[in-house]
């Protein structure tokens, strides 16, 4: 037994009116915990009851704690009829098993009804005792961290990278069982709410299990999806990378991986850092879930092996021999496990050696109509394969890892199109095994590595390509070979040598299938899947030259199969590499020369596309160094398109297609007109509008080329359906379509955020889905970050940023204690420093003032502080101790500062209580530092009506609800304590409607990381006094704008 | 290709003040997208007609379900389900219940019934504001009414503290509460000229010292957490107005009094032979106004008694605005050298705001 769940029942507000006559509620709730339940008095006539319940206490296995939801009822009290529901609140209680997080959920949750929505919300307050348990086989993995970020979150450091760990459920759908048809949508639905959540923690648990058995403490850029797979079931799984993690800012003590908040547990054999010596492969055994209360559903783990040793470093050789050793080194460390995969888009200085280009693999499924739960390994089986491939893939460039490594399916009917992507990369072995690392290895390597372009050259051996490319001596470094484009699906990484600012590729297509049954649409679909891949690549690799641009990071390519058609989205953000050679131009060329106007309209044309490079040139700022071909001292480069998409697809069967999608040995870059269709891909080219002034756009974490951010952020998610006029159906048709619609979209989302410009769309993910035969929906959720469009003073605070960067991170202590001095909104004069690293945060007390200075838009503002920011330049060189970071701020944040800030200009709404919580799909807070990771979010919901007319239609119903999940999301952050969601994304929206029936449900998956955050302004006035008499005014001016 | 479902929800709720007023101003989505062409918005942003189409039918959906909220705008701070800044929460709100002057007019002193409701059409044409407006306006009307109607204490501190409004636009509300419940006629032809804003001013100094809250405390203080209500006037007040009668009744009261007020003002007025003239006439007007206000029907009738009977005659006379100053606080002030007189506290608080009402009554 050991845990015990504590549940308070405080109060509720805002109830909705259940008995008509009295116009009020006789309300109670009902808790429930696995298959205990308690109840609270019933509170006579009120919609604001005050049930102030006694502790209601479940004994339990954490085994149980960690699959379970917490289920909280709250029901109308009926003396003649059956009880009627309110809704219900699930509360994960996950974040409360592990030390760092969360020690007490407690807080206001909405009310959810999955036909009403939210109807008030409930007080509840939740702890967790947990108890020592010496079983060391078993079947819980309390303790483990759980992260959605694909970085090493920003409080952390990594000791020890281990690698790839996944995991799938299986269930039969509650929504196709039998006794769906006989009862109510509302039990329906909230079967399937309960399922889900019960699989995603028994998953969770699972998971953990593994990374505890390799040693680790934690789970980085984990990913849970959800497969509807109709009649045959629903498919939960899970990936991440497992990580051994260790907290910055606190002393030794809690450097063990500690396994629950009780500190006994710290006894526990399986909980004790890795070391040296104990490297063992005596690994307990994986149990599959015995008591699991889920009999049907089945689990194949892959054994994931840990690395266990390898030669110490025998470093000193010469660079090109110790390039090999190296490689013999990683070689060895990842070969022994079975998929050396990251789920990671951003990594530790120095853990990136070497990008070879990206790698996919998909493969067309048919859906086994017999759902056989006693053979589960069909699922698995279908997915090691598909790893498989990508491992291969990756081992044909030359790498040895797969990093930014993702999966996903798309489904239609029994058609199931599984997909996998990521880059094939070389790793530095020295975060992948334990601790101590010889120190002149280390040293070597960094010596070695040319900052900024280090990654860029190639993996693979020059004499023995594995693809038809041509190779140019590294432009920042000279001595080793690049590309000449790189795809990649990971963040840029933050040493890179970026020319310009970076933006928003996407290639877009349909092509229409015929409708078929089974194997015949399953072949239909193979078939046409190379086509559509390489179609997909030529776009973005045309739309890329267009952009002057040589390189793509945060590739992400979706396939999505539907009744009729078949869609390929992909996003990237374009960037100039400045290891990378200048991409050549592009040339159109016709089929018939003799002809006059038509040679007139190719030069037309031609004309308008080297218009087109040039002003892209000039918007994204792309001015590179001039370099004479001569002092390089290799091969001219032609313009060749060489960087490669390695993929095939097989159709059940090992069958495999290998794709060259280098284009022979043909110049890529003269596009050929001739035909119609090839004309209109020109067109469409043209077609795309770049975004207004003061708009940047792209998909991965950081803008490249932006540095100054400044503190607002608005996430958003906006969804669009259209409805394609069936007469006539072209492919050509199909795409403009399927184009405007997108571009469209992308218009009006610069319209409705323009009051935040200067801003950039940052992390824009767009997910296409065919929910029906003529309906094409697409879902959008991004954040928009403001900048400071001062562009003068960029260069100069990205190196202030720089030194200052460095300093924070061997000084985190000083971000511990603002905490708590936070909530003491904006002393007029804060408090005099106290402790010791107050004083000596203080020496650089003029920095902060000065850096906000320069958010105020007053252009007079910032012309009197450009002399300052000269001084504090030479200043910053020098610190050694500073706790800020340099994103400006204008905006105070702590929400409680904010609030009563307003007071001034509100009166009214002075006592505003509900507490603002930040959402973002980045995995940090622009001018703000994360201090506190309490726990993974992961909820997934239902909403149904049967009223669709009466709730404003498809958009009324949609908006609602998605503002309602928003809301829960915002409530249990609020709960445990934080006041920001990172890592943030909505993983699945489904949404189906009947309008004739007057009908619509929609199926939303949202998940992310909720942490505290600071902001640096308040960290600032915390910790440094404002000694001069110039910053009072500049920082009233900073209040003001808010 | 049309758009099925067009949704956009951000964290923070979006809330562009513009689209905003066109919504409170009941315009269509479409009307609405007209005049935001109109304004030259596509210019300025490059944006195209469908975009604003889009944005126009967002804004609108969320304000429409922001709309169940702002009817109790406690509910608004403390719901979860919009993330708006609080400074914004109190822009929605503070523009939700203001109102056009024009409507505000029309059914100032009206019954806050059904059937004022009904008559919204003719309004609407009257003023040219929106039908939807109108609904909106009138049912925040009535909404402040019926809530804060029974409630005990200051008006307008109930008013904001339900409604969350800023003070100014909660002393209108307590007018226009004030105006409700005593049912006075402000719609009659010689009453048009009279702003909304003169009877706000009326109603706060018959809200001061002619209800029941008034009675006890200091008059001039009207934040007084008083147990009583602000919305009825004083019942036994009016009964005692009919003691004030004997200032006519009483020619030799009446003589006396005049030529106090004479005498004084003597050489002051430049209309001292038509105010000598008149005197009676108007003395008389007043006292009887006061001797009439035990009857429902002639409290309703209170403006357009002081307006036939004291405006009118000085109007016509042209008497300047500061001779009628003169003339009203000599003639209040007398009353206290009349030695037969008794009832001197309540003269004052009667005439005390009578004198300020005819004032600011007192324009073209």
């Amino acid at each position: 037994m050991p845990g015990k769940l504590k549940v308070k029942i405080v109060a509720g507000r805002h109830l909705p009116v259940m008995d008509r006559a009295s116009d009020l509620t006789d309300a109670f709730v009902e808790v429930k915990f696995g298959n205990t339940t308690f109840k609270t008095d019933v509170y006579l006539k009120s919609l604001n009851p005050q049930w102030n319940s006694e502790w209601f206490k479940f004994e339990v296995d954490d085994e149980d704690l960690q699959d379970e939801p917490l289920q909280i009822t709250v029901l109308d009290h009926d003396t003649y009829s059956a009880n009627d529901a309110i809704g219900k609140v699930y509360i994960d209680i996950d974040p409360l098993l592990y030390s760092e997080a969360a020690t007490v959920i407690s807080g206001w949750f909405p009310i959810y009804d999955t036909i009403h929505g939210i109807r008030g919300e409930i007080n509840v307050i939740v702890k967790v005792d947990l108890f020592n348990d010496l079983n060391r086989f078993r079947q819980s993995s309390c303790g483990v961290k759980f992260f959605c970020t694909t970085s090493i979150p920003k409080c952390y450091r990594a000791v020890i990278i281990h690698g790839f760990v996944e995991e799938l459920v299986v269930n039969e759908d509650p929504e196709y069982q039998w006794i769906d048809r006989i009862r109510t949508p509302r039990a329906s639905n909230e079967a399937r709410q309960r399922l889900i959540s019960l699989m995603s923690g028994e998953l969770q648990r699972k998971i953990g299990l593994k990374v505890l058995e390799m040693r680790g403490n934690a789970v980085v850029g984990y990913l849970q999806c959800f497969d509807l797979e109709g009649e045959s079931g629903l498919v939960v799984r899970a990936i991440g990378t497992a990580c051994t993690l260790d907290k910055l800012s606190s002393p030794a003590a809690f450097l063990p991986a500690c396994n629950s908040p009780s500190k006994e547990m710290k006894e526990s054999p399986l909980v004790h850092p890795p070391s040296l010596g104990c490297r063992s492969t005596q690994n307990s055994p994986i149990h599959t879930a015995t008591g699991s209360r889920l009999t049907q559903n089945f689990s194949v783990s892959v054994p994931t092996l840990i690395y266990t040793g390898m030669g110490s470093g025998s470093a000193g050789k010469e660079g090109g021999p110790f390039k090999a050793l190296l490689r013999q080194q990683t070689q060895s460390a990842l070969e022994q496990r079975e998929f050396p995969f990251f789920t990671l888009t951003a990594f530790p200085p120095g853990f990136l050696v070497h990008v070879g280009g990206v790698v996919s693999a998909r493969s067309v499924k048919l859906l086994d109509r017999i759902h056989n739960p006693d053979e589960p390994e069909t699922r698995d089986a279908w997915w090691a394969e598909i790893r498989q491939e990508i491992k291969s893939h990756a081992k044909a460039l030359g790498c040895h890892a797969v990093v930014g490594y993702s999966e996903s399916t798309s489904i239609c009917e029994e058609v199931c199109i599984l997909s996998a992507s990521g880059t094939a990369a070389v790793l530095n072995p020295r975060f992948l095994q334990d601790g101590t690392v010889e120190g002149c290895l280390e040293q070597r390597l960094e010596e070695n590595l040319p900052v900024g372009c280090g990654f860029c050259h190639i993996p693979y051996d020059e004499l023995n390509m594995p693809f038809p490319a041509h190779l140019t001596y590294c432009y920042n470094c000279r001595k080793q070979k690049v590309p000449d484009v790189l795809f990649t699906t990971i963040d840029l990484p933050t040493d890179a040598a970026v020319v310009g600012k970076g933006c928003l590729i996407q290639a877009r297509l349909c092509r229409l299938k015929k409708k078929a049954q089974a194997e015949a649409n399953a072949t239909a679909i193979s078939n046409l899947l190379p086509f559509m891949e390489y179609e997909v690549h030529t776009q973005l690799m045309n739309k890329l030259k267009l952009k002057g641009m040589n390189a793509l990071f945060g590739l992400r390519i979706q396939i999505t199969v539907g009744e009729n058609m078949l869609m390929g989205l992909a996003s990237a953000t374009g960037v100039y590499l400045a290891a990378l050679p200048t991409p050549g131009g592009i040339q159109i060329a016709g089929k018939t020369p003799n002809d006059g106007s038509y040679e007139q309209h190719i030069s037309h044309m031609q004309k308008k596309i080297n218009d087109t490079i040039a002003k892209n040139k000039e918007l994204y700022e792309i001015n590179p160094p001039e370099i004479s071909e001569e002092v390089i001292g290799s091969p001219i480069p032609e313009p060749r398109q060489r960087s490669r998409l390695l993929r095939s697809q097989s159709e059940s069967s090992d069958e495999v297609i290998e794709l060259d999608l280098s284009h022979g040995k043909k110049d890529a870059f003269v596009l050929e007109i001739d035909d119609t269709d090839a004309m209109e891909d020109v067109h469409s080219l043209l077609t795309d509008v770049p975004p207004p002034s003061g708009f940047y756009s792209c998909n991965t974490e950081i803008m490249p080329g932006i540095n100054n951010w400044t503190s607002e952020i608005q996430m958003f998610t906006s969804v669009r359906v259209i409805r394609l006029s069936s007469l006539n159906l072209t492919n050509q048709a199909l795409n403009k379509n399927f184009n405007d619609l997108c571009e469209n979209l992308l218009k009006s989302l610069y319209f409705k955020l323009r009051s935040m410009i200067p801003c950039c769309l940052c992390h824009v993910n767009f997910t296409v889905s065919l929910p029906e035969d003529e309906l094409i929906q697409v879902t959008v959720t991004a954040v928009a970050i403001t900048f400071d469009k001062n562009q003068a003073l960029q260069t100069i605070k990205t190196h202030v940023e720089k030194s200052l960067q460095r300093a924070s991170t061997d000084n985190e202590e000083l971000l511990q204690f603002p905490l708590e001095l936070c909530s003491d909104s904006l002393p007029p004069h804060p408090f005099p420093p106290a402790k010791e690293h107050l004083e000596s945060a203080s020496s650089n007390s003029g920095i902060p003032a000065a850096q906000r200075a320069t958010s105020v838009d007053y252009s007079s503002f910032a012309d009197r502080c450009s002399s300052w920011i000269e001084l504090i330049k030479l200043k910053a060189q020098t610190i050694r101790r500073g706790s800020i970071k340099t994103t400006v701020t204008v905006e105070k944040a702590s929400p409680v500062a904010e609030g009563n800030f307003r007071n001034r200009s509100a009166p009214p709404c002075a006592n505003s209580t509900v507490g603002v919580v930040k959402m973002t799909p980045l995995s940090f807070i622009p001018g703000a530092k994360i201090t506190k990771y309490l726990g993974i979010i992961n909820m997934f919901f239902i909403r149904e009506t049967t009223s669709l007319r009466e709730e404003g239609g498809v958009s009324g119903f949609l908006h609602a609800f998605i503002a309602e999940v928003f809301a829960m999301v915002r409530a249990h952050v609020a709960a445990l304590g934080g006041n920001a969601v990172v890592s943030y994304i909505m993983k699945q929206c489904v949404f189906m409607e009947n309008p004739n029936k007057n009908q619509a449900q929609c199926l939303i998956n949202v998940s992310g990381d909720a942490v505290v955050f600071v902001r640096e302004s308040d960290l600032e006035v915390i910790s440094t006094q404002q000694p001069t008499a110039n910053c009072q005014p500049l920082c009233t001016g900073g209040e003001v704008t808010t | 290709m049309t758009n099925e479902l067009d949704i956009f929800v951000g964290n923070t709720t979006l809330i562009d003040e513009d689209v905003y007023r066109l919504w409170l101003d009941g315009y269509s989505v479409s009307d609405a997208v007209a005049r935001r062409v109109r304004s030259g918005i596509l210019e300025q942003t490059g944006a195209t007609a469908a975009v604003l189409q889009s944005d126009t039918m967002d804004h609108y959906r969320t304000f429409h379900m922001l709309e169940r909220l702002l009817h109790a705008p406690p509910k608004l701070l403390h719901q979860l389900i919009f993330q708006i800044p609080p400074s914004r929460q109190a822009l929605l709100i503070e523009r939700y219940y203001a109102f056009d002057e024009a409507f505000v007019r029309e059914v100032l002193g009206k019954k806050l019934s059904k059937g004022t409701k009904k008559d919204l059409d003719d309004i609407s044409t009257k003023t040219g504001i929106t039908l939807k407006s109108c609904r909106r306006q009138f049912d925040n009307f009535k909404r402040v009414f019926k809530v804060v109607e029974e409630m005990r204490g200051s008006l307008v501190d109930n008013i904001q503290q339900h409604f969350l409004l800023s003070d100014r636009l909660s002393r209108d509300y307590a007018a226009i509460v004030f105006f409700a419940n005593n049912r006075f006629e402000t719609g009659k032809k010689k009453l048009q000229y009279l702003s909304f804003g003169d009877f706000a001013f009326c109603a706060e100094l018959m809200i001061q010292n002619w209800t029941l809250g008034a009675v006890g405390e200091a008059p001039t203080n009207p934040d007084s957490q008083v147990d009583d209500m602000d919305v009825d006037l004083d019942k036994e007040f009016l009964q005692d107005l009919k003691e004030l009668k004997v200032l006519v009744a009483d020619k030799d009261l009446l003589d006396l009094h005049k030529s106090l007020v004479c005498t004084a003002l003597r050489g002051k007025l430049s209309v001292f032979s038509e105010m000598e003239a008149n005197f009676k006439n108007l003395s008389r007007g007043l006292v009887n106004v006061a001797a009439k206000l035990i009857h429902n029907k002639d409290v309703r009738d209170l403006f357009v008694d002081l307006i036939e009977k004291f405006v009118e005659p000085c109007r016509s006379d042209h008497w300047p605005l500061n001779d009628v100053r003169l003339f009203l606080n000599q003639y209040s002030a007398s009353v206290h050298s009349l030695d037969g007189f008794r009832h001197q506290t309540l003269w004052d608080r009667y005439m005390g705001t009578l004198r300020g009402c005819l004032l600011r009554l007192y324009h073209d």
